[in-house]
């Protein structure tokens, strides 16, 4: 019998796609899928070192894609969870959706379909919550720019939606947990990485980094979001299941409380 | 702009408009053309949540607090002694943008106190939302409050500038208004409804033929009613709702439990609790119909003019409706399925799906976010008996608030708590 083995990959959706059609294509016996950064290999398998090749990445995409779009959206936002173990998790589910005629994808009593279904909802939730949570501050050179922290990695679900909305302003959204950012110079985004002496919480505190101006607004935004509050009607368990406290840090209305 | 000047005048003009619930920012599709500011996605976003718990998704404002009229429900009624303000065109405009760029918000949302008469008030409003669209090349949301009054003319040319337009009913029946409000005609209200009802008719009509006719008010109007200043009931409420709904076009009415504002003996008095829970008992059955495909006749009607205070309404219409259960989960069609208690819309389209695949048990069902100890009275799956077939309205009801204490409690408040 062919021993188990482990894929490492390099840590991309790319690199996890072609390691999946390398295990197609090999007939390989799957004990796990690895990114290169956390890797532990398995007492009794092998590993092999997978490189990201685009071609071979996109057919296996295409492939998902043709059975089933919710499947292909799902499988990303699941992979972008960064949750330990996905891509086996994912692997396994690729094999299912590749087994039968029919999308599995909406095969909501198994298991494994129920719970990628629910993992992609997650992401997608926090991707709504980074659209409504980022908040730019004006820098002296006249861009906007914002911290996030999201548990997920969404920077990449989130960049169509900040581009076609700021289309006019120079942007960054940088997360600080994965230390990259996106950069929109008016032309198109770009993928970056700052050596940040300081996270740009928001503070009371003003920093020479931002305008005078900044400092009006937040102030503005600060008081408007007082006032707005009806004090007869308060309930703050509400307050934060909406706005989770992890959150609070980066939210300028907020700066009074962290 | 004088940020000291602004500041005060927010704080004013933002505290007098807060009352105003309707605040969504959906339903518009404004896509940014040119490389200008936003856009409109049809989406909506909530951009923060008041201590309240309501969302802030528009910088919603009075343009002015000055009033000529004495509504006796409103804090901005002539005969109030409070601090007065009035923002100047640009102001408005500046911070609008300037929020909007910050990501702060979603758009405007722009109402007033009347001063002078509606038309001159009118003018105003739409000067704020002219200047945004043309000389700020601003594709966020924009939602005006048509002044009751107000001309044909200038309600017309707001639903150029504006995604939404809302006029508020404030009282849900005619007696209520000449009560609290005796200045005010209901015509005033009605018409501008009316008007732009008429306009957005038309308007789709001729877009179907010329491509490029220009949206009018895209996301629709929308109008809000005040609840519990005076004593109606929740079947008043509702028959007026679904009355604005079907003659007007509604996108949304929007339900605000009466926060106690003035001391009147018109009203209920300073200190009063806010009806919360009747509110979010209304919002419940507003989605009811909207979403699920009732008719607002089987939830109220004479021998029920009231809701339930301690189940929510499908729940209270499924224990008054014993003859329509079980359902069975593998056969019914997707309306039945909306009726079980227990089970909300998302989880109907899944069961709808997976069933597909093979015939679903209660593990099965539980695995896809159904609550089981509501919804297991009420229906029928896999090999499963119907256990509870001889239990009374009265036993099923005290069966579940047991095993849901609490849970029914926490819900208070939430316009937009979702229940299942
Ligand atoms: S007209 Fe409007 S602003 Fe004036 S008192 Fe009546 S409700 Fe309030």
């Amino acid at each position: 019998m062919e021993t188990a083995r482990i894929l490492i990959y390099d840590g991309s959706f790319n690199g996890f796609l072609t390691s999946v059609f390398k295990a197609f294509d090999e007939k390989i016996v799957v004990s796990d899928i690895q990114s290169n950064a956390i890797s532990q290999s398995g007492l009794f398998s092998e590993t092999e070192t997978v490189f990201t090749q685009m071609d071979l990445a996109k057919r296996v995409w295409n492939g998902i894609q043709r059975k089933s779009n919710l499947a292909i959206k799902n499988i990303y936002f699941a992979f972008l969870s960064g949750q330990k173990g996905i891509e086996l998790q994912l692997y396994r589910y690729i094999l299912k959706l590749f087994a039968k005629k029919q999308s599995i994808a909406t095969d909501y009593a198994d298991e494994i379909v129920m719970k990628i279904s629910q993992l992609a909802k997650s992401v997608g939730r926090e991707k709504h919550r980074m659209e409504a949570f980022v908040r730019f501050q004006l820098t002296q050179d006249g861009i906007y720019f914002a911290n996030i922290e999201p548990d997920f990695d969404v920077l990449p679900l989130i960049s169509k939606h900040f581009r076609s909305r700021y289309a006019d302003q120079q942007w960054i959204i940088y997360d600080v947990k994965r230390k990259y950012g996106l950069f929109y110079n008016m032309e198109s985004v770009e993928i970056v990485t700052l050596d940040l002496e300081e996270v740009y919480t928001n503070s009371i505190q003003k920093n020479k980094a931002f305008t005078n101006e900044e400092y009006d607004y937040q102030d503005l935004w600060n008081d408007y979001f007082k006032s707005t509050n009806i004090k007869s009607r308060i309930n703050k368990k509400l307050h934060t299941q909406h706005v989770p406290k992890r959150y609070w840090k980066y939210l300028s209305e907020k700066k009074e409380a962290v | 702009m004088s940020f000291e000047r602004v500041r005060e005048k927010l704080n004013i003009l933002a505290d007098a408009a807060k009352y105003d619930v309707s605040c969504s920012s959906s339903g518009s599709i404004r896509t940014n053309k040119n490389k200008g500011l936003g856009n409109s996605s049809g989406m909506g976003i909530c951009h923060s949540y008041t201590e309240d718990g309501r969302c802030v998704s528009l910088l919603k404002i009075l343009l002015t607090n000055y009033c000529i009229f004495d509504c006796a429900y409103c804090v901005t009624r002539k005969s109030n002694d409070i601090k007065r303000a009035a923002f100047k065109i640009q102001e408005v405009v500046d911070l609008t943008i300037n929020f909007y760029r910050r990501n702060y918000i979603e758009g405007l949302f722009l109402s007033s106190g009347i001063f002078k008469n509606p038309d001159f008030t009118m003018e105003r409003l739409v000067a704020v939302a002219k200047k945004l669209r043309l000389e700020e090349n601003f594709n966020g949301y924009i939602h005006l409050k048509s002044i009751p009054g107000a001309s044909d003319e200038l309600m017309f040319e707001a639903g150029l500038y504006a995604d939404r337009l809302s006029v508020n009913i404030e009282i849900p029946t005619i007696s209520g208004l000449k009560l609290l409000a005796p200045d005010k005609k209901h015509e005033d209200f009605t018409k501008p409804m009316l008007k732009v009802k008429n306009e957005i008719v038309r308007y789709k009509s001729e877009r179907k033929i010329i491509k490029n006719t220009p949206k009018y008010a895209p996301a629709g109007q929308s109008t809000q009613m005040i609840i519990g200043a005076t004593g109606e009931s929740d079947k008043d409420i509702m028959y007026s709702a679904t009355h604005y709904y079907k003659n007007y076009n509604m996108k949304r009415v929007y339900y605000s439990g009466y926060v106690p504002v003035a001391e009147d003996s018109r009203l209920p008095s300073i200190g009063s609790q806010v009806p919360m829970l009747r509110e979010n008992r209304l919002y419940q059955t507003d989605w009811l119909l909207r979403f699920y495909g009732f008719d607002i006749r089987e939830i109220l009607n004479n021998s029920t003019p009231n809701l339930d205070i301690d189940i929510d309404p499908k729940l209270g219409w499924a224990l008054r409706n014993l003859n329509h259960f079980p359902v069975d989960i593998n056969t019914a069609d997707k309306r039945m399925l909306a009726r079980i208690p227990g089970v909300g819309m998302q989880s109907v389209n899944r069961i709808l799906k997976a069933r597909k695949f093979r015939r679903l048990d209660r593990e099965h069902l539980k695995r896809m976010g159904v609550a089981l100890n509501r919804a297991k009275y009420f229906m029928v799956c896999g090999a499963k008996n119907w256990e509870t077939k001889d239990l009374q309205p009265e036993t099923i009801k005290g069966l579940i608030l047991q095993s849901s204490q609490g849970k029914f409690r926490n819900k208070y408040s939430s316009q937009l708590s979702l229940f299942n």
